[in-house]
């Protein structure tokens, strides 16, 4: 069975750990499936000659030398958390509840 | 545990008459050696305060633009090329989007089709080539800390920290192997200066993904194992892996059949347990990086770099044993650290000894940096060069010296940084090689001492330990042991 826009909704919720209620999915989902219309539209051009454009810029190779400069202070950082503690940014316990990259290698 | 065990070195496992064979690969993120992190100029050591190395860029602050720590690239292509990979001249940053409170940015900068590199290997010493499949940059995430209360607690110090993620084929097969690969790839990047690559402070983790199948069929469902921050954990998490999964596959209810995901390998008790089923790769929704420009690796850029790489150490290992006689032992030891082979190779030329060079510095000098006598804990460290190491095997050499002598003068080398030749002098170490001298010490030692002069005349030679006592004795243990010995048994042959 195909997706429903409310599925799609759903799980797009899901995995921007959204939690949206009942009247919530009702209200955006037309408005999603609104949006997923247009970029059918897009996709169905043919663009098969059109280069990808990766950057909005014509940028090549901009690099830095390995220079260390001064960061911001932890007061200026933790203050604009909503639960500072003891110099850490405290959030609601997540062991176990969401994914993880390969680089994240745990405490 | 299982009842399963391999059958002989291969490890492939019979079980109900079907032989499985396992099939392992290896993922490994190694921290490059930068001062400064990946795509901000914040300044990272492990171990700092909590949230105190960070910037706008690595908190992930709306408006903040990355910038490419050009000495990222630079070590990045080095361990490429010193593990023989295809450095691309071109390649593309893409964000891996993903929401974890590690994470400010809700996305990884990491390189998604376009990876630096390609191929490449390691030969194990078993003869197993272990092809890479690439090798990409990436930004390293916050660490998030679960064991405090209520709560996570997040730090973003490590955030943004460049990473290197090598991607190995499937081509391992036992613990042992992956033993010897992850080994042999600590060693090359800490060589290359890429990484130091210290597991304990969390600069070199390992994944590993494991399958197995029937002898001769197609390959089955690969879990991956995390959370193995030593080389002995990844052994035993796949020691007992492989069982498990052979197991799962045996029942006849396809429930019990293993399933994509990510398990985690449980230390204490030594067993995995499921995190959770594996997202799919779409859910990570990939899209170039706009904030992000193309780097451009030129031909000239990467041979200049292939010129400035070391003599790796499976190469000097074996140059040690053919060049200089070394065992194949002592050559193993003296290439555990670039620093000590380095240091060694130095020592070697200065003195023309490699013989004995390699024994002070594997007997005299890595027992005297682990021990607590001296401050140095790693040879950098050491006010002894090998000048000076050479100068003393000189002394020694031209017997000049005493090997007890030798040993103190050492002592002292390693706690004042003097010279050698300073000391002999200045503590009279000099060994006494004066004829008059010795026949002196000599014929007061056979005085009274009829019973063992008629000994030795009767061909007990060890005998004359009992003469060479009281010589050396006299001489404060400075007598030439050797021309002493000839002096006693000249004299006890002229009495006949």
């Amino acid at each position: 069975m195909p997706e429903t826009p409310l599925d799609i909704l759903r799980r797009t919720a899901q995995l921007a750990r959204l939690e949206l209620t009942d009247e919530e999915l009702a209200r955006l989902a037309p408005q999603f499936q609104a949006i997923l219309e247009h970029f059918e539209v897009l996709s169905s051009l043919d663009l098969g000659g059109v280069e990808a454009t990766l950057a909005a810029t014509e940028l090549e190779d901009v690099k830095r030398a390995d220079d260390p400069a001064a960061g911001i202070e932890r007061s200026a950082l933790l203050r604009g958390a909503p639960d500072p503690r003891d110099g850490y940014l405290a959030v609601p316990k997540t062991i176990g509840a969401a994914p993880r990259t390969n680089a994240g290698g745990g405490s | 545990m299982s009842p399963l065990r391999p059958d002989g070195d291969d490890w492939i496992f019979e079980a109900s008459g079907t032989r499985w064979v396992p099939v392992i690969g290896l993922e490994v993120h190694a921290q490059l050696a930068t001062r400064t992190k990946f795509l901000c100029p914040c300044a990272y050591e492990a171990g700092a305060q909590p949230n105190t190395q960070v910037c706008p860029v690595c908190t992930g602050q709306p408006g903040a633009l990355p910038q490419l720590n050009a000495e990222a690239i630079k070590l990045a292509v080095r361990a490429a090329l010193a593990l023989g990979c295809d450095v691309a001249p071109r390649s593309k940053f893409d964000r891996k989007n993903y929401f974890y409170c590690d994470i400010p940015k809700n996305y990884q900068i990491t390189q998604y089709d376009q990876p630096y590199c390609t191929g490449g290997g390691i030969r194990l010493a078993s003869g197993r080539f272990v092809r890479l499949n690439r090798i990409h940059l990436e930004e390293d995430a916050g660490k998030a800390i679960h064991d405090r209360g209520d709560v996570t607690l997040v730090d973003l110090n490590r955030a943004g920290v460049p990473l290197i993620e090598s991607v190995t084929e499937a081509d391992l097969q036992t613990p042992e192997d992956a033993a010897a690969y992850l080994t042999a790839l600590r060693e090359i990047l800490i060589y290359t200066g890429a990484s130091s690559a210290d597991m304990e402070k969390g600069e070199f983790r390992c994944d590993v993904n494991i399958s197995v199948h029937p002898e001769g069929e197609e390959w089955r469902t690969k879990v991956e194992i995390k959370n193995l921050n030593s080389f002995s954990n990844v052994q035993a998490a796949i020691r007992y892996e492989v069982p498990r999964q052979i197991l799962a596959w045996e029942s006849p209810d396809p429930a019990d059949h293993p399933v994509q995901e990510t398990r985690l390998y449980d230390v204490a008790a030594g067993v995995t347990r499921s995190m959770r089923k594996k997202e799919g790769e779409a859910d990570y929704r990939y899209f170039p990086d706009p904030d992000l420009p193309p780097i451009l690796v030129p031909a000239a850029f990467i041979e200049r770099q292939r010129s400035l790489l070391p003599e790796l150490p499976a190469a000097r290992r074996e140059r040690y044993q053919r060049d200089l006689g070394l065992s194949e032992y002592d050559a193993g030891v003296l290439t555990l650290q670039r620093a000590v082979a380095d240091f060694f190779e130095a020592t070697a030329r200065l003195s023309g000894q490699p013989k004995e060079a390699c024994n002070w510095i594997t007997n005299e000098l890595l027992r005297a940096l682990s021990g607590d006598e001296i401050e140095a804990t790693c040879i950098d460290e050491l006010r002894l060069k090998p000048f000076d190491l050479s100068e003393l095997l000189g002394l020694l050499a031209a017997g000049k010296v005493g090997g007890g002598a030798a040993r103190q003068i050492f002592s002292l080398m390693l706690t004042s940084g003097r010279a050698a030749g300073e000391i002999l002098v200045d503590l009279g170490l000099e060994q006494i090689d004066d004829e008059e001298q010795l026949s002196e010490w000599c014929r007061e030692a056979l005085a009274g001492r009829a019973s063992v002069a008629a000994e030795v005349r009767a061909g007990n030679l060890k005998a004359i330990g009992a003469l060479m006592g009281p010589v050396m004795a006299a001489s404060g243990g400075k007598a030439n042991p050797t021309r002493v010995r000839e002096l006693l048994l000249r004299l006890i042959h002229d009495a006949d």
